[in-house]
């Protein structure tokens, strides 16, 4: 599944996050290789969902954080976490699907359309061309093709969380970042949504925060162990589950704490 | 056996006992409303009448109308809604979205709270010595106005902050996402979502204006007006003039109160109806901010 030599799209290198006082993040090095899915698994509180909010800047509006470390986008080399990179600018590379469903209280094609029309687009083709795009590879067009002016709060909430993927879909990021996004969802909506994922990965990077293991498992073709702000073990993900080198990831895999 | 049923006999009848308390607490108030209702139909139901709406004030009572008055309380109206409803939107989004969170805003918080409870009379004082003396703006329909928007200015800013602050944290949080700015934020997202708790809190507020009349008595509303201020809108170009905001004026409260400081009986007939009038119009404004808030509730939700 994983090809020999994969290259690298994001490189996370001694990142520290700072609330406050207490660091959640303590030095934490990982490699994010393009079209592939990375998933980030550990117990609660780890600060799994910390780092991946650093990739988009999104702990910026909180005060009392401070990053140390880098976040290295490739090709470009550009460090997302450098003061002269505007958290705009990050965030108008990346994509990101939060833990709960949060579809904006407008219409099916105004949530879809609100990335695009960010960046500029105002002609109603394109963005219907794009938004039906966007929501085709979320799975989501037989479902609304219909009701595209309906609002999106009558959607269910699996649909509601394709519709935000969509969303985020919609702008073409470089890397797509997933907060748990099924971690509300029923078995059906959330193999849905992991088929949805994985089809992704030819367009884009991939990162997942989940606190399914056998998610993981499923999906990615990474894992990235986090325990106490701290990366304890970076593998391809069939061996990581099948031969953790790490004791604590073995204890943690096989069930004895989480 | 027994004592569960003491038990429950005695907790019933507690429960029992504070319904019924409660219910004779509402009725009070209640009951003192419709008896002020029905005792101002009663006393101005009959001089209640198209001449009424349409005459000015006369020594003779028969004759004398709410003409001035009524215009005078929506030109003020239109004034206070224009200068109080765009300054209390945006000192709310700033406050909301703007400003760091640090003492100094918490103190500006505390402060417009506070100012939402300070009595209207204190505004007048305040709008006597600032436009009239210091400014030099006169007494007129425009210092009326603003004398009024300063008093419901906290109000729109409280209710605005409210709104702002009950759209769920998802919604900025996916916009940002997406590569918005702040204004872009507000703007497409946080606006339209609270616009019914912003309207409702802004009709109230105006509804609360409509009813003043110490301070604008003390910026020198007129009792006693003949005279109508000119038309806003004319025949010619640019179909729009500003001259109304310069002329004298007189307000509903203000006319209710002049009447019912006279000795003769047939002015307090005409009080009781002015005050009808009064009462209507407040409602009216209400019945506005629920239909909105009907509205947008269907509309709005998450």
């Amino acid at each position: 599944m994983v090809d020999a030599t994969p290259s690298l799209k994001v490189q996370v290198r001694q990142l520290r996050v700072f609330y406050g006082e207490n660091e959640a993040i303590k030095g934490v090095d990982i490699p994010v290789y393009a079209n592939r899915i990375t998933a980030l698994i550990g117990p609660s509180g780890c600060g799994k969902t910390t780092l991946l909010r650093c990739f988009n800047r999104m702990h910026d509006f909180q005060k009392n954080v401070r990053y140390e470390g880098d976040i290295v986008l490739y090709p470009s080399e550009k460090n997302l976490l450098s003061r002269d990179v505007d958290p705009m600018e990050v965030r108008l590379l990346t994509g990101m699907v939060f833990q709960k469903p949060n579809p904006f209280p407008k219409s099916i094609f105004e949530n879809v359309a609100f990335g695009l029309r960010l960046r500029g687009m105002s002609n109603r083709q394109e963005l219907s061309e794009r938004v039906e795009k966007a929501l085709i590879g979320s799975a989501l067009w037989d479902d609304v093709k219909d009701r595209l002016g309906r609002p999106a709060t009558e959607l269910s909430g699996g649909q509601q969380q394709r519709l935000c993927i969509a969303r985020a879909l919609a702008t073409e990021p470089e890397v797509l970042l997933l907060d748990e996004p099924t971690s509300a969802m029923d078995p059906i909506s959330t193999s849905r949504i992991e088929d949805v994922i994985f089809e992704l990965k030819d367009r884009m990077t991939i990162v997942i925060v989940t606190h399914n293991m056998q998610q993981a498992a499923r999906i990615s073709d990474y894992t990235a162990f986090m325990y106490r702000g701290q990366l304890i073990e970076f593998r391809a993900t069939e061996e990581i589950f099948q031969r953790p080198s790490e004791e604590l990831t073995k204890s943690y895999l096989g069930g004895s704490f989480g | 056996m027994k004592d569960v049923d003491k038990l429950i006999r005695q907790q019933k009848f507690q429960d029992r006992f504070f319904a019924v308390l409660g219910f004779l607490c509402t009725l009070v108030g209640l009951v003192v409303l419709s008896i002020l209702i029905i005792d101002l139909l009663r006393d101005g139901w009959k001089s209640l009448d198209y001449q009424f709406l349409t005459s000015f004030p006369s020594r003779k009572a028969e004759s004398a109308g709410i003409l001035v008055a009524w215009i005078g309380s929506i030109l003020v109206a239109i004034v206070t809604a224009l200068t109080a409803v765009p300054l209390g939107i945006a000192a709310a989004i700033y406050l909301e979205e703007y400003a760091r969170k640090n003492w100094l805003t918490s103190f500006v918080e505390i402060n417009i709270t506070n100012l939402a409870g300070v009595p209207s009379i204190i505004y007048g004082l305040m709008s006597l010595g600032l436009f009239v003396y210091f400014l030099g703006l006169g007494r007129n329909v425009f210092v009326g106005g603003l004398t009024l928007g300063f008093l419901i200015l906290p109000i729109i800013i409280v209710a605005t902050r409210e709104a702002i602050r009950s759209v769920p944290n998802g919604i900025r949080e996916a916009a940002y996402a997406l590569g918005a700015t702040k204004w872009q934020v507000i703007w497409h997202h946080l606006l339209p979502c609270s616009v019914n708790g912003i309207a409702t809190g802004t009709i109230i507020a105006l509804s609360r204006a409509l009813g003043e009349s110490a301070p604008l008595i003390v910026v020198g509303a007129v009792v006693f007006n003949t005279v109508l201020p000119p038309s806003p809108l004319q025949a010619n170009f640019p179909f729009v003039n500003f001259d109304w905001l310069d002329s004298s004026f007189s307000v509903m409260p203000i006319q209710v109160f002049n009447w019912v400081s006279r000795p003769q009986e047939a002015f307090h007939r005409n009080a009781a109806a002015a005050s009808i009038v009064l009462i209507f119009i407040t409602l009216t404004l209400n019945g506005m901010a629920m239909f909105i808030r009907y509205r947008f509730r269907k509309k709005v939700q998450w």
